[in-house]
């Protein structure tokens, strides 16, 4: 555990502490959350490499990498931590982070998912699944995926084509506002 | 009993079977369901993913609106919403300072005192009421439960049941008439909110989920949460593709499996509403029993 890099202070660590009451220097390295984890085959960084950089204080490391927005807070590895760590809250903390000090930014198409979703909540206070694809189709540039789907989709009743705003969208809307203003940044992904 | 109802936006949408099913079997299990006045969103992934407030803020105003509604309990029968809502009440409940807080950016009295319920702990402990109602024995039909991530996880949060070992839906199953099946993969993650943004994740976690339930002899899933049902269902044909043969698994809501057991018209159930047809299985749940299994005053009564 020696070494330059690990007597460094983590200022990281104790950012990630004040969003969440959670210790990140409590991870022991055991690799459970790894093992567990659904998406471990298909990112470079799996939970136990986030909390050691963490550790470390990396956030070149973490910033830089893909690995923290394919999480799919699944909890796999908050639940099976031996000892409380909590990896899936503090990851999510991380990508608040990253967006925050606009040092990281999830890949397009989950960009492109993030904004279409949370627009959406913010015009009319609810999803509409229709506007809410269309707007992810133009936002990652995947116009043709699923388009097969749609005449099925509508066939069994399952699209609504028009949205009906409800009626506190006032009440939704000064939400957002007051969670960017917390923020220091607009609620954008 | 009567529950304040949070849809949530799949319910009225992409799930339309999910909400239909649980109407229809409310009543003959004397649930009442009063759908919260003017709920918003819950905001799911793409709010907890990017602002930790917003994940909190949105439910909290469903929540606050339920309690002034009068309602002790709310129902959320998709998974998802279930566990934001129940992660906020959690949340505030641990946090004086921040439900103060957020209880400014509401701009309305809110104390936190409604309860949050999940399909699974409602219908499980309504089980008793399922047996006794119960019209069909669903011809014995083999259902794996699936529970996916968020009625199980966070552990802190939901509690109700087992994080790797639950066992709730496997008992409203039965109750149901149908038998649970012993399979290794009900509390996987099916790839969620990846279904848009990452399809090929999804394809990938969906096939070893369905390939599982195959193995051990399902003839059928039943899930609770409308994400898993639409990445399992919409996208099996595509999880089948590199398979020697289809998947052919019908998903099903468990609410669902519910109205098949109490003998309700399966078409009022939603059950023709799926990708996946669900026209076999449910021709072979509903078939009536064998005669070899009638009771033998009935044997006479048809004499």
């Amino acid at each position: 555990m020696a070494g330059p890099a690990s007597t460094r202070r983590s200022t990281l660590a104790a950012e990630i502490r004040r969003r969440t009451g959670l210790n990140p220097a409590k991870c022991y390295q055991c690799g459970k959350c790894s093992a567990g984890c659904p998406m471990a085959e298909e990112t470079r960084l799996r939970p136990h490499d986030i909390l050691r950089l963490v550790q470390r204080g990396r956030r070149d490391r973490l910033f830089a990498d893909d690995s923290i927005w394919l999480c799919l807070t699944c909890e796999t590895c908050s639940a099976r931590c031996p000892n409380e760590v909590g990896p899936a809250r503090i990851i999510d903390a991380l990508r608040e982070l990253a967006l925050e000090s606009g040092e990281g930014a999830p890949p397009r198409a989950i960009r492109a998912l993030h904004e279409s979703f949370l627009k959406q909540i913010r015009r009319h206070g609810r999803i509409f699944e229709f506007g809410m694809i269309a707007g992810f189709k133009l936002r990652s540039g995947k116009l043709f995926a699923d388009v097969g789907k749609m005449p099925a989709t509508m066939k069994r009743g399952k699209l609504a084509l028009s949205p009906r705003n409800i009626a506190g969208v006032g009440d939704v809307r000064r939400i957002f506002d007051a969670c960017a203003a917390a923020a220091g940044k607009e609620v954008r992904p | 009993m009567k529950l304040g109802y949070f849809p949530g936006c799949s319910l009225h949408a992409t799930a339309r079977e999910c909400e239909e099913s649980l109407r229809a079997i409310a009543a003959p299990l004397d649930v009442e369901l009063a759908e919260i006045d003017d709920w918003a969103c819950c905001g799911a992934t793409s709010a907890h993913a990017t602002n930790h407030l917003l994940s909190v803020a949105l439910p909290a105003r469903t929540l606050a609106l339920a309690e002034r509604q009068g309602f002790d309990t709310v129902l959320a029968p998709c998974a998802a919403c279930y566990a934001r809502l129940a992660s906020a009440r959690h949340e505030l409940a641990k946090d004086k300072a921040l439900l103060e807080r957020v209880a400014a950016i509401l701009e309305r009295p809110f104390t936190n005192a409604v309860k949050v319920v999940s399909i699974a702990e409602l219908l499980r402990d309504l089980a008793p009421k399922i047996r006794e109602q119960a019209k069909r024995p669903l011809g014995g039909a083999r259902v794996a439960a699936y529970y996916g991530c968020l009625l199980v996880r966070p552990t802190e949060v939901s509690g109700f049941d087992d994080a790797e070992q639950p066992s709730s839906m496997e008992a409203v199953i039965a109750a149901a008439g149908g038998t649970p099946v012993e399979w290794r993969r009900k509390v996987d993650c099916c790839g969620a909110g990846f279904s848009l943004s990452r399809t090929g994740s999804v394809i990938r976690l969906g096939r070893a989920i369905l390939e599982d339930a195959k193995k051990a002899g399902a003839e059928a899933i039943a899930v609770g949460c409308p994400m898993c049902h639409s990445n399992l269902d919409l996208r099996q044909k595509a999880m089948s593709r590199t398979l020697p043969e289809p998947l052919g698994l019908p998903i099903l809501f468990l609410s669902q499996v519910v109205g098949l057991g109490l003998g309700l018209d399966p078409q009022a159930l939603g059950l023709g509403r799926h990708f996946v047809g669900t026209g076999s299985f449910v021709a072979k749940v509903t078939a009536p029993p064998a005669p070899a299994e009638k009771p033998a005053e009935t044997k006479q009564e048809v004499a």
